[in-house]
């Protein structure tokens, strides 16, 4: 029995490893952002930081852009996953589709954003392959694409990433929300194919992937790494400037990057409370649509469409990281040619030491997260299966709430918090600070699996005389082998992709892939850059082939759990 | 629990060791308290040549003294600062996560100004008898006394880089800059200030245009600001219209320009070494027609300094490091083009023969001036002027407005 109470006890320090250090690092942040900082002989309460906040220039900018770019790359991303799912479910083109997305999935955020950068800059590939054969250009013209004031780049390179993301959240949902059948009824009452979809299947889908689009949206307004390689710079967004707060010199300066933290909380809060009036607004123009009963005179281009930003989306990450490797083995590589003039592993020697060394410190962080994050996971689900309780809908919230928040909000607070305990500068506190984001992710993906697993299993080998334990070992867990296997490769590309807990917890004793990729990234140099972006990359891919493969190999005898 | 253990073991191991510091004048014990330790030096990590010769400096020493050097990239020197003031808000006064920073004036001059620094110590290593203490400025840092509390490892001097195939012919003012910016719109730009080498190139324009320069080596608050810079936001309102990108978009640094030069964005760039270009060339960054000028009233020279946080575990295994970058063996490395091209901070006269002889048969290499053409150094206003004109710089130019 006490090994029964272990798993009991399992959702409430599941809660505590994720909500903890989230609520520590937002106290942290609070206090400062009030005036009270010792160290900078700052106490008591005084609107000294938010008046240098609003002092600084760049704010109205940097708001609207924050806001700007997090509604638009979610609402893109949304309308094209829509429209894909809508046109082309259940179709080979979808399929192959499916199968070029689901692994870009994994490509880190830094790794696609460099790709994207090399991919449309004025010297970039795309020119350089028309050139000047097409546009007659011998030099690049003088055109601000990459880091233009609009974040037109950065909502690119947003949306590039996040439709395989909503794509994936898309797919885990149709399964379960009788999408086929609905939209058989409603073709055979004349309705397109998009239009039937839209209509009938999207309001139950969007019910379920709403969490996932939230965390899109909050994801886009505070993101740092991709808005630095591909965000506009005169000013930049808020939550890199917060960064370049925090690091500055001058403490009194971290009492503003805490006020500007706490302002990003806000703005995140609005732009969620702006996209539930939106969410309001297009239920009831989507009733009084249905409610005309059209049958989608726009159909054909809607489909075209949606194919079409599908592909461009795949396309440009599938060439962005091609990019990336071509620049890792070129020599010199002048405009306009489409091609460097030679190749050499000049870059890749050079980059070995140190990358052997950031690997291994990449792979036993996210080992080790992926691990602990597993561990818990399970508990949490064995104890909802064996309590009967099912996970609430607060209980949900709750697991996505690290991912609601600005990472720039909480993990600030929480190095200083750390540091206060002497628990800093080592890999223990980046693994408890990655578990943070690599738990939700973890326990979304292999929630559904568990819970669709058929019971009766478990009841029949229950009837055969094996305890709780026993059918968790030899029966569930082998038979749930590749979503195991599949949570956990999520959990590692997570932890792969992870820059700010991993710089600002680490204190730069840990360095990772990604935050060796983005240091070089502020130098530019293309072929560093390309060497480290494909490395992590691969990093990030490695475990979902491995995910592939073992089932199929250790189940090769049992066609039924290939899944 | 693995986790919780390792926590639970972490804030044991973080006691506070209060171990002696070293004394650097007794040399043989600091190299006997050095062997063993590791120092993680936290040094910019933007340029592979710069890390490469980190990485080869950590080689030499570990050979020769047992010290391990991990080098902790940065994106920029203050994250360094940050942490160490993290550091000592949390009371961790000794065992910080950083051993050695090359740090640049402002951030020395605040970290002096706020105890954070170990020493002195720099002119207690021996190999400091080495150093041209008398003709290059390795004793201030933008007009702040080092007072023995930074070591020079690194001499540097602005000059420009100029791609031949568009722009054939030195330049030799900052008007003239600006006439041929004007000229040929697009082909020009600097980094962001703050970044460092674009801050830089506002002291430049401004030390070049005004009349009396002089009045920069005094703190900000001695000056009439306004009337020393106008002349600079004058030069600026004309220049930036024809910058790369219409000055809208800017290099987030110094490499990143040259990657701009290689993609043929830009013709011109300002470098805060002379054979930054030679190097860049042998490994492909540049195209091998760019080369190198100075203005004709002479350009802003400064020296690349290290130094040692006080809360550091590894002082002696630091002073052994800092020690050997000022060495010969290391000088000479950093001044070859093909590795790093950095000028030296040492004195040919005080040096053995041997050596002498050594630096005397380097090739500069193609694109780097001989020092006879460098040109007159110009010393670095104080750090008051940088802050100063790089905030007003954001609010003029880096907002959008």
């Amino acid at each position: 029995m006490p090994r029964d109470g272990l798993v009991r006890s399992v959702p409430a320090l599941t809660l505590l490893a994720m909500l903890g250090p989230v609520l520590a690092g937002l106290w942290g942040t609070v206090l400062p952002a009030l005036g009270h900082l010792p160290a900078a002989g700052e106490t008591g309460l005084s609107g000294a930081p938010f008046a240098r906040l609003l002092d600084w220039p760049g704010l109205p900018r940097a708001i609207w852009l924050s806001l700007g770019t997090g509604l638009a790359a979610t609402l893109i991303s949304l309308g094209i996953v829509a429209l894909i799912v809508a046109g082309w479910w259940g179709t080979p083109a979808f399929r192959a589709l499916e199968r070029a997305l689901s692994p870009l999935l994994s490509v880190p955020h830094a790794a696609a954003a460099f790709g994207l950068a090399f991919l449309i800059a004025p010297s970039g590939w795309i020119a350089r392959v028309v050139s000047p054969a097409l546009t007659g250009w011998d030099r690049p013209p003088d055109w601000l694409i990459v880091n233009d004031p609009w974040g037109l780049s950065l909502i690119a390179g947003l949306v590039a990433k996040e439709v395989p993301f909503l794509l994936l959240m898309t797919l885990a949902a149709l399964g379960q929300s009788d999408g086929a059948r609905s939209l058989r009824v409603a073709q055979a009452l004349g309705y397109g194919r998009v239009t039937g979809w839209l209509k009938c299947v999207f309001p139950r889908v969007y019910a379920q992937i709403r969490l996932p689009v939230f965390v899109v949206l909050v994801f886009g307004m505070s993101v740092v790494d991709v808005a630095v390689i591909l965000g506009p710079t005169t000013p930049a967004t808020l939550s890199v400037q917060i960064v370049r707060w925090m690091n500055d010199p001058d403490l009194a300066l971290r009492m503003t990057a805490a006020a500007g933290a706490l302002l990003q909380l806000a703005l995140v809060l609005g732009a969620l409370c702006l996209w539930w009036l939106g969410e309001r607004a297009a239920a009831r123009l989507g009733r009084a649509a249905v409610l005309r009963g059209g049958r989608g005179w726009a159909d054909p281009a809607l489909r075209a469409g949606g194919l079409l930003a599908g592909a461009v989306s795949a396309l440009a990450m599938l060439a962005g990281i091609a990019a990336l490797f071509l620049w890792s083995v070129a020599g010199f590589w002048g405009f306009p040619d489409a091609l460097p003039e030679a190749y050499s592993l000049r870059t890749w020697t050079r980059a070995a030491p140190g990358m052997a060394d950031a690997l291994a410190d990449t792979a036993l962080v996210a080992l080790a997260a992926t691990a602990l994050a597993l561990m818990l996971v399970l508990g949490c689900l064995e104890a909802e299966h064996r309590s009967g309780r099912a996970l609430t809908r607060r209980g949900l919230w709750l697991i996505y709430l690290p991912l609601l928040l600005p990472q720039t909000a909480f993990l600030p607070g929480l190095q200083t918090l750390l540091l206060g305990i002497g628990a800093d500068t080592g890999r223990a506190p980046v693994i408890a600070a990655h578990l943070v984001f690599v738990l939700p992710y973890v326990f979304l993906s292999l929630g559904d699996p568990w819970r669709a697993w058929d019971v009766r299993h478990g009841r029949i080998a229950a009837a055969l005389g094996a305890g709780p334990w026993r059918v968790l070992w030899t029966v569930r867990l082998p038979m749930l082998l590749r979503p195991v296997l599949t949570a956990a490769a999520v959990g590692i590309a997570v932890s792969v992709g992870q820059y700010l807990p991993t710089l600002l917890i680490g204190g730069g004793r840990v360095a990772t892939l990604t935050t060796e990729a983005v240091a070089l990234a502020s130098g530019g140099d293309r072929r560093a850059i390309g060497a480290y972006g494909v490395a992590q990359t691969a990093a990030a891919l490695l475990p979902f082939a491995v995910a592939l493969v073992v089932p199929t190999l250790v189940w090769r005898n049992r066609r039924g759990l290939h899944g | 629990m693995n986790l919780l253990r390792s926590l639970a073991v972490l804030a044991l191991a973080a006691q506070p060791a209060l171990a002696a510091d070293p004394d650097p004048s007794d040399w043989s014990a600091v190299l006997e308290e050095a062997r063993g330790q590791t120092v993680f030096w936290n040094a910019w990590g933007g340029s592979t040549a710069t890390n490469d010769f980190i990485a080869w400096a950590g080689r030499r020493v570990a050979e020769d003294h047992g010290v391990t050097v991990e080098h902790v990239k940065l994106t920029d020197t203050a994250d360094a600062v940050t942490r160490v003031l993290t550091e000592r808000q949390a009371g961790k006064d000794s065992g910080g996560a950083i051993d050695m920073i090359w740090i640049n004036g402002p951030n020395f001059a605040a970290m002096k100004d706020a105890d954070l620094l170990f020493g002195p110590f720099a002119e207690a290593l021996p190999n400091w008898s080495f150093v041209d203490v008398d003709g290059k400025t390795v004793r201030s840092d933008f007009t702040v006394p080092t007072d023995g509390y930074e070591a020079p490892w690194a001499m540097a001097q602005v000059v420009f880089m100029h791609d031949t195939e568009d722009l054939p012919e030195p330049l030799g003012s900052m008007a003239a800059i600006r006439d041929w910016a004007v000229a040929n719109p697009g082909r020009f730009t600097y980094p962001q200030p703050p970044d460092f080498l674009g801050v830089t190139f506002l002291k430049q324009a401004l030390i070049d245009i005004t009349q009396d320069a002089e009045v920069l080596q005094r703190p900000v608050t001695e000056a009439d600001y306004d009337a020393v810079t106008d002349p600079l936001w004058a030069y600026l309102d004309t220049l930036t219209p024809a910058l790369w990108r219409s000055g809208r978009a800017y290099p987030a640094n110094g490499p990143a320009q040259l990657q701009l030069i290689a993609d043929n964005e830009i013709d011109l760039a300002i470098s805060f070494s002379p054979g930054e270009a030679t190097a860049a060339i042998e490994t492909g960054q540049l195209p091998p027609s760019v080369r190198t000028f100075v203005l004709d009233r002479g350009t802003l020279g400064n020296a690349s300094f290290v130094a040692i946080p006080y809360n550091s575990g590894a002082k002696a295994g630091a002073m052994v490091l800092a020690n050997f970058l000022m060495s010969p063996e290391a000088q000479l490395r950093a001044q070859d083009p093909a590795v790093l091209g950095y000028g030296t901070v040492l004195d040919m006269d005080r040096l053995p023969e041997a050596d002498r002889a050594a630096f005397a048969a380097l090739d500069q290499g193609i694109a780097t001036l001989a020092p006879d053409e460098l040109g007159q150094v110009q010393p670095e206003p104080h750090p008051s002027w940088m802050t100063r004109i790089a905030e007003d710089w954001t609010r003029r130019y880096g907002t959008g407005q």
